[in-house]
């Protein structure tokens, strides 16, 4: 039914040789009632590719179907998508049920139909008593909402957020993530949301489609692209601080990184340049590790602590229990790496290793 | 002004009041020649408070007549004339330069931009730089004396074209975009959302425009041969009779008083539209 194919999307502005190419050749499939996030820089193409499935955005090559149909050439009114945009786009001079019934005005959907599905929608996001406003006398989160119910009153293959929170205040942005979780559990509609915000991301994502510069770097699970990032990029934008990632030279189970040899647990899967990555809070200090992490400053985060520091010349980030006593700066202090908690990167690519 | 210093105050009343008293005064002497018979206002010097005729002379006025040698057309028709001109003006100027603010914001179309700066060039030549050739136009394809000849050559409006396209620029894209995505084709878009936004620039032009339209002189100078097809305005001044012979000094000021209700109505009762439209930003 609602299933997205995007494939070998590319999108370039201009023609011939001197066309600006910024999105090179996407893929993903999208199976019905998925809830996906593509998330990315900004920059990095994600909203481009959400409006070449809702047709704001003309197809430079490549084909994207929803429910089994190539929509290449077809209108957007006709693809049977609703979208919710990110400063919401409501018509100014309509009430919030104008708005909402605008467009199955258009489709000539009986009038009592209209009336039906508009109520309903209503009552589901809690806007019933705001029927007869207009979107100025409404508040940031009640518009987003109204955007929202604009969007179900049409009943669409898939829904399509364009950075739908970005505009909402951060209390009411966790509060509205949660609404449109439990929106998605009800109504079960594909729905294909463009964030840059890795909170939003991972909370919301069933499967994530991690984009930068036009290429997607990892599509997955948030478990399988926080716990196996495919490259140094996903690696280093997923979690918060990012992953220590130490630029040096393996050779059997000795790692040459910032001017210090380090022994590894367990040998790296090759001999030469690579990358090691290691997540904050996956070392740990230990009177026997023989990482030496000379400690710079520490930030107390509550639950939490970081200690910035450093091994030899590369900069490395831990993250400790808030409850332990911490280093003090300027002291050296041991680390251990869990060797399942390595990731190896080709240097040269940035591609995963093991 | 938070501060409250009375002698200022007292001295920005006197100049407003100066200020007013210089604006109103010939409307007043107009009016108060208005109001009287011939003999009186010709006589020297001239009553300042109004007479006993003014029922006679704007019924003679409004029907036409007079003693003197100018024209004795009814201003009654005048004002009609004037009226429908000045609608027509207004609302043909409105619609064209919606359609084609329309189209040169919504439409990617060859020589797109050559089309506004054709349009924005003309905003440069007044009327009167191109008055023969249109006078030759219009009276080769038989428009003097109709009301087609009086309105159509002054419809064709940059100003307001220009006003339109700057407008719909700063109409968010999104809205075009979720109109499509709602299925509204081009001149849907146009009706259901762009025409109830521009509801008070439209309202602001209407004011400026039928004043212009109303105001208008030199081209109903040419194109009107025929007593009823005279404007008002055209009107006042062919009552006048030139030299020593008599002028219906009376009559004429009832004229020019009578001319003036029109466009202070369309003022006063859209202004608060008229303001709205022109500093308006809610979007």
């Amino acid at each position: 039914m609602g299933a997205i194919a995007i494939r070998n999307v590319v999108k370039r502005y201009g023609r011939g040789p001197s066309a600006l190419q910024v999105i090179h050749g996407v893929s993903a499939e999208i199976a019905d009632g998925e809830f996906i996030v593509i998330v990315g820089p900004s920059g990095c193409g994600k909203s481009t590719l959400l409006r070449m499935v809702a047709g704001l955005e003309e197809i430079s090559d490549g084909e994207i179907s929803v429910g089994g149909r190539v929509v290449n050439d077809v209108e957007p009114a006709d693809r049977d998508i609703a979208m919710v945009f990110q400063n919401y786009a409501l018509y100014p001079h309509m009430s919030v049920y104008q708005n909402m019934a605008y467009g199955l005005k258009i489709a000539k959907v009986p009038k009592a139909e209209i009336e039906a599905r508009v109520q309903k929608a209503a009552k589901i996001l809690e806007l019933s008593p705001l029927l007869q406003r207009t979107p100025r006398q409404l508040s940031g989160g009640q518009r987003q909402r109204v955007a929202m119910g604009r969007a179900i009153v049409r009943q669409p293959q898939a829904f399509l957020f364009d950075e739908p929170l970005s505009n909402l205040d951060a209390k009411l942005r966790a509060q509205t993530r949660l609404e449109i979780r439990k929106l998605h559990q009800e109504l079960g509609v594909t729905s294909l949301f463009v964030t840059h915000d890795q909170v939003e991301a991972m909370t919301l994502g069933q499967r994530l489609i991690v984009m930068n510069a036009g290429r997607i770097e990892q599509i997955g699970t948030p478990e399988d692209v926080y716990g196996r990032p495919a490259t140094t990029f996903v690696a280093g934008f997923i979690g918060s601080p990012p992953m220590n990632l130490l630029a040096g030279q393996a050779d059997g189970s000795r790692f040459t990184v910032g001017g210090v040899t380090l022994q590894l647990p367990s040998a790296a899967p090759r001999a030469g340049a690579l990358t090691l990555g290691v997540r904050p809070e996956h070392a740990a200090i230990h009177r026997d590790g023989g990482w030496p992490l000379r400690v710079d400053m520490l930030e107390m985060l509550g639950a939490e602590r970081l200690l910035y520091g450093h091994l030899g010349d590369a900069a490395f980030v831990l993250r400790i229990d808030g409850t332990l006593v911490p280093p003090k700066a300027g002291e050296t202090i041991n680390l251990h790496l869990p060797r399942e908690h390595l990731h190896w990167y080709d240097s040269g690519t940035g591609q995963r290793v093991a | 002004m938070v501060e409250r210093r009375p002698t200022l105050g007292i001295l920005a009343h006197v100049v407003l009041l100066l200020g007013v008293l210089i604006i109103a005064f010939p409307v007043y002497v107009a009016f108060v020649a208005s109001t009287h018979t011939v003999a009186d206002v010709i006589k020297a010097p001239m009553p300042m408070l109004p007479g006993a005729h003014f029922v006679d002379n704007y019924l003679g006025a409004l029907e036409g007549g007079g003693m003197g040698t100018g024209s004795k057309a009814a201003v009654g028709r005048m004002m009609v004339v004037s009226l429908i001109s000045a609608l027509v003006i207004a609302i043909g100027k409105i619609a064209i330069s919606l359609l084609s603010a329309f189209a040169i914001v919504y439409f990617r179309f060859p020589f797109r931009m050559l089309c506004f700066w054709a349009i924005f060039v003309t905003l440069m030549l007044p009327v009167e730089v191109r008055i023969g050739p249109t006078y030759k136009v219009v009276s080769d394809l038989n428009m003097l004396n109709t009301y087609a000849g009086l309105t159509v050559p002054l419809i064709a409006s940059a100003t307001a074209t220009f006003l339109f396209r700057q407008f719909f620029l700063t109409v968010p894209d999104e809205l075009l975009e979720a109109a499509r995505m709602d299925g509204a084709g081009p001149m849907r878009f146009f009706k259901d959302i762009l025409l109830p936004l521009s509801a008070t620039s439209i309202a602001a032009l209407f004011v400026i425009q039928f004043i212009y339209g109303w105001n208008q002189y030199l081209w109903p100078l040419l194109v009107t041969t025929d007593e009823s097809m005279y404007p008002v305005v055209i009107g006042i001044k062919r009552m006048i009779a030139g030299g020593e012979t008599q002028t219906d000094w009376n009559l004429v000021m009832a004229t020019a008083i009578l001319a003036m209700i029109p466009p202070a109505l369309v003022v006063m009762l859209m202004q608060k539209w008229f303001v709205k439209g022109l500093v308006d930003t809610e979007k």
